[in-house]
């Protein structure tokens, strides 16, 4: 990891480094996530320096509480950020829209981390809608470079404004790499004081109504800030005008020839004057920019209220596409609009078949066990998983092939109850642990209040695995001068009063499938905790036990039942015999398990 | 000037590593540099694709198909699926060690030939250079130190912009210390290597 604390100097940093170096300048003395591809990078650099920068940090139960604890800051005049991915902001857009009519007195930066063409999500939303809806200012910067520098600027407007600024980064600035100079630490403190101020900060309808006023007045004010501000600047010239922002702009730069480029940084309020002196007198006018048309559709209005009658052309030309990120050969669709070299030529596609090679559950990962004991369980049952947002999402693959719904973040254990009431198959919710605590308790407490049947089964890995093993509520905290003990799930669920309660270890299969039995022949709400620490977190804790495990052929009876059932990459089929790959095996025992006929031994 | 590489394998490999030695050679030799990385998800065993930029005016993190000027293939079936990312010109270093996708290991899908992917590559460039980095690192010392030896390797490529010194220099800096001496021998056996090769 760079030296984010560097006192100067320049080094090649990650965009979520770059980022996290551009808080410690701005003097942003409050920070809060919950984590997400791309944005999880920021918070992992932030666990390990914060306390050292001056900053509180926490990771929070969801994003909407992320969100509210950061707001409370910035409304007691501290700097804050609350950072979060695409989808996070779903969740924290409650808060949002109302505290647009409050406002903040500190600066306040809600960083959506998009991810066009769907790298590690879900779906493909573009949350610069977001700032249209919210009427809040919004920054995109386009390098690691300027992610730094926007973020102070960034903070200022948001303070001349008194209002939270939406920082909209996507994947590949986040997850891009580039030189960054280091600028000086700024100094700010991290105690603030709430001045109280009923009508703003308490929107009931009267004060509101006042308050939605305001924020009107204050998006003309924010027009004019955008109009003058540097980060949207022209360069080149040329007949033909781009209108860029993002990382597009990156592409226009280094492709596109003899053009006149418009580059935006200050994305809401767009400088409607700005871009109507830019149109005026050019031929013609592309829009570069990923998903949806939200330059491209405003370009056009302000075109029609200035009576520009200049040929737009973009995605509602069907010259460049809304779905998925731009690249090099996207913008190579724009030759016959503008000069730019040929593009190489790539070698043709090697026709040979090629083993795919999807993201897959790790060797001895526990989730393989209680799939395996889950569908051992259930038997011919007709059966409807859900599942969610997490490693175990992986389950989807063979041989498990446990996930038949997925939706959002807890979103599988309110479906289960769905499947419970509109139809007659048995509905199971897999959630991991962190998960749990983010959104999976309201619809496990509204399973019990309206007797859904169903069971949830709780993979309780000990961290927050997927985004890179962040602490969660059921670790503890122990980073940033605070200490707090681990919140004991089994306590929560008993709590709720559910029908049926284990805990149960999935590296014994068996024993865990029998435990799923009773939890599936429940007539009420089951829930099952699966509970195992993740390897990778052990190996990172330096706590990992590796036990050898090998077959003995003699006694193998070659019905691969664990290879059908466990399906671990460390069990390699050579010929007709299984093996153990020992540099993957850690010596789970979950294949020794299921063995019918003993052949498979881990030494202690 | 301008330079792209593109580094492919999987992911364990160390080819994050091998960008961002590469990546800060360059920064030290006083080029702009843009790259891009595969984090998150995809890391959980699959596919790894890096790309490096660097030049008096790289900005863009990303490339065209068939743009780079160099591919470090990790791995032989992940360099045959990234093979468009090379043209004729476009050298080519590929480790012939391969990695077992999940459903291959467990005996449900087929790995192919490492011979006949060589020739396919072969069949649509003359500028292929192949590499047993895994067993060149073992005779340095230890498998892990298997992209050390590619880095060794690119450093010979045949118009390579960047100097072997400053590579070490960079390797150096970016290894545990006390696997500095194992890094800078498998760093030497992969040039030597290279320096051997018509390339």
């Amino acid at each position: 990891m760079a030296d984010i604390l560097s006192n100067g100097g320049r080094d090649l940093l990650l965009g979520n480094e770059a980022i996290t170096r551009g808080l410690i300048e701005a003097g942003v003395r409050f920070a809060s996530t919950y984590p997400g591809t791309p944005s999880s990078e920021i918070g992992n650099n932030l666990e390990k320096i914060s306390q050292e920068a001056g900053m509180y940090f926490e990771f929070s139960v969801n994003e909407k509480v992320a969100f509210e604890t950061a707001a409370a800051a910035a409304s007691s005049g501290v700097r804050s950020i609350v950072f979060m991915k695409h989808v996070g902001l779903n969740v924290a857009a409650d808060p949002m829209m109302t505290l647009a009519y409050s406002g903040v007195r500190g600066a306040m930066l809600i960083l959506t981390a998009d991810d066009p063409s769907l790298h590690s999500s879900q779906n493909e939303q573009d949350n610069r809608i977001y700032s249209k809806l919210a009427l809040l200012p919004m920054m995109e910067p386009s390098t690691p470079a300027e992610a730094k520098d926007m973020v102070a600027e960034a903070c200022r407007i948001s303070e001349e404004l008194e209002l939270p600024l939406i920082f909209r980064t996507t994947t590949r600035v986040n997850h891009a790499r580039g030189i960054v100079e280091f600028g000086e630490p700024a100094e700010a403190s991290a105690k603030g004081h709430f001045e109280k101020d009923t009508a703003r900060f308490v929107n009931i309808p009267a004060f509101a109504k006042r308050n939605r006023l305001k924020l009107l007045d204050l998006n003309r004010k924010a027009t004019e800030l955008s109009e003058i501000s540097p980060l949207n600047f022209i360069e080149g010239e040329g007949d033909t005008g781009i209108i860029t922002s993002g990382v597009s702009y990156t592409y226009v730069k280094e492709l596109i020839k003899d053009v006149q480029v418009l580059k935006l940084g200050f994305t809401n309020p767009l400088p409607e004057r700005k871009i109507a002196d830019f149109i005026r007198g050019k031929s013609r006018i592309i829009i570069v920019e990923e998903l949806e048309p939200f330059l491209e559709d405003q370009v056009l209005r302000i075109c029609a209220q200035n009576e520009l009658s200049v040929p737009v052309f973009g995605k509602r030309t069907g010259h460049l596409p809304m779905e998925w990120e731009y690249s090099p050969d996207v913008i190579a669709r724009l030759k016959d609009l503008v000069r730019m070299d040929a593009p190489p030529v790539p070698l043709r596609p090697v026709e040979m078949k090629l083993p795919g090679r999807p993201p897959t559950l790790c060797a001895g990962c526990p989730h393989r066990g209680i799939f395996a004991a889950t569908k051992k369980a259930m038997g011919k049952r007709d059966a409807v998983y859900c599942s969610d947002i997490g490693c175990y999402t992986l389950g989807v693959q063979p041989p498990f092939a446990m996930a038949d719904f997925i939706i959002c973040m807890g979103g599988g254990v309110g479906a289960a109850g769905g499947f419970a009431q509109a139809t007659d198959q048995k509905p199971v919710a897999f959630i991991g642990d962190s998960t749990f605590f983010h959104s999976g308790i309201p619809p496990l407490i509204s399973a019990k209040f309206n007797d859904h049947k169903l069971v949830m089964v709780i993979v309780d890995n000990r961290t927050t695995a997927m985004t890179g093993h962040q602490p969660n509520p059921g670790t503890g905290r122990d980073f940033g001068g605070i200490t707090t003990e681990a919140l004991d799930i089994e306590a929560v669920v008993r709590g709720i009063g559910v029908d049926f309660l284990a805990t149960v270890n999935p590296y014994d299969v068996k024993a865990a499938s029998k435990v799923m039995k009773e939890a599936i022949d429940t007539d009420g709400v089951a829930v099952v905790i699966s509970k195992m620490a993740c390897p990778l977190e052990l190996k990172k804790q330096r706590a990992l036990v590796i036990r050898e495990t090998h077959v003995d052929q003699s006694r193998c009876i070659k019905c691969y039942t664990c290879l059908k059932t466990i399906a671990c990459p460390a069990l390699v089929k050579k010929g007709d015999e299984v093996h153990v790959d020992a540099v993957q095996c850690i010596g789970c025992g979950m294949c020794a398990n299921v063995c019918p006929k003993d052949a498979i031994e881990v030494r202690q | 000037m301008r330079y792209t590489i593109q580094i492919v394998g999987v992911g364990g490999q160390g080819v994050l590593l091998a960008s961002m030695v590469l990546g800060s050679a360059a920064m030290k030799a006083g080029y702009k540099v843009a790259m891009s990385e595969v984090h998150g998800m995809a890391q959980r065993g699959g596919s790894v694709l890096c790309t490096l930029r660097f030049g008096e005016e790289a900005v863009s993190p990303l490339e065209y198909s068939g743009g780079a000027d160099l591919l470090m293939g990790f791995e032989p079936v992940e360099t045959c699926r990234n093979i468009s990312l090379a043209n004729r010109d476009t050298r080519i270093l590929m480790n012939l060690d391969p990695v077992y996708p999940s459903m291959v290991a467990a005996g449900f899908e087929e790995y192919p030939d490492v011979d006949e992917m060589v020739s396919a590559v072969r069949g649509r460039t003359e500028n292929l250079v192949t590499i047993d980095a895994t067993s060149i690192a073992v005779e340095a010392g230890k498998a892990v130190a298997a992209n050390a030896v590619m880095i060794g390797a690119v450093a010979a490529a045949k118009g390579f912009p960047l100097s072997k010194d400053l590579l070490k220099e960079m390797l150096a800096e970016n290894v545990p210390p006390k696997f500095t001496d194992l890094n800078m021998k498998a760093f030497d056996m992969g040039y030597d290597y290279m320096s051997k090769q018509r390339n």
